[in-house]
């Protein structure tokens, strides 16, 4: 099956997405290969879904995206793969956020990647002690992202000895 | 787009999205496509099965892809019929800038679909 991606936008946003082409200057291929075994590597997961811990995080800046609707909180939350559904807030505007909350491996699964980790002969080797969630809405240009935010992420994984990554935008 | 510049710093990163032909112009370096409604990358809320094996996909196309721009679909029709998931993703209040967008068109009368 090929995948449709406009099956579930509304059809005035598809513009804004389809054949807009790379960003500037982001057209070269870029490639690290994946050199360890799988069932020796450790594994990171990001969401976008604006998820954060309810005791020892602020949400995603949601406020300030009220009055500068251009505007999307460009930061991050490192969130221990330990963490209960219960301790988890999501702060995120363009999303329905019921089933994330019901359930956030649906957008982190970080206990199904335990599971896999932990099984005999297991398939991938371990996850990393701490996953990461940022809030997908952005400004337009992505600065924040790219000048900020991407630097932090790459130093956070290789502090967390992660031999790959596997992300999931909302 | 991040995926992108992590890749470029020596982390090989795989992207599970709903739009996977929007990751592949935007030049993902992996791609694993799920057809499901925004918000539900790894598919239902207490679905193990379902979540497995698209992390399972996930991981495959990770350590296994040959080339950049690799792309794997996930053979999973969404379990909910197509309207019903259309509206259920969405929030329930018009984010600010669809609703600044809304306003903007009150001036000239909107063709078509308005957006959530």
């Amino acid at each position: 099956m090929v995948v449709d991606s406009f099956k579930f936008l509304p059809r005035s946003f598809r513009p804004l997405y389809e054949g807009r082409g790379p960003f500037p200057g982001e057209d070269a291929p870029v490639w690290a290969p994946f050199e360890k075994r799988l069932g020796e590597s450790r594994i990171a997961l990001l969401t976008s879904a604006g998820i954060y811990l309810k005791r020892s995080q602020p949400p995603f800046d949601v406020e300030r995206e009220k009055t500068h609707p251009e505007w999307g909180d460009p930061s991050w939350r490192a969130i221990a793969a330990s963490t209960v559904a219960a301790g988890i807030g999501v702060a995120h505007l363009h999303i329905n956020d019921e089933d994330l909350l019901a359930d956030p491996e649906i957008a982190l699964p970080k206990r199904q990647l335990e599971r896999l980790a932990s099984e005999a002969g297991g398939v991938v080797g371990g996850a990393v002690a701490e996953h990461i969630s940022v809030m997908g809405y952005q400004d337009r240009s992505l600065d924040d992202w790219r000048i900020t935010t991407a630097p932090q992420l790459v130093a956070h994984l290789e502090g967390q000895g992660a031999d790959g990554l596997i992300l999931a935008p909302v | 787009m991040l995926a992108r510049w992590i890749e470029a710093a020596g982390i090989p990163t795989v992207i599970v999205t709903m739009m996977p032909s929007v990751a592949e112009e935007r030049r993902a370096p992996r791609i694993v496509g799920v057809e499901f409604p925004f918000g539900h990358p790894f598919g239902m809320p207490h679905d193990l099965g379902m979540q497995r094996r698209i992390l399972e996909l996930a991981l495959r196309v990770l350590a296994g892809a040959a080339a950049f721009g690799t792309r794997v679909d996930l053979d999973v029709e969404w379990p909910v019929p197509v309207r019903e998931a259309y509206r259920s993703w969405q929030p329930k209040e018009a984010s600010p800038i669809v609703r600044k967008l809304l306003e903007a068109r009150l001036a000239s009368p909107p063709r078509g679909e308005v957006g959530p």
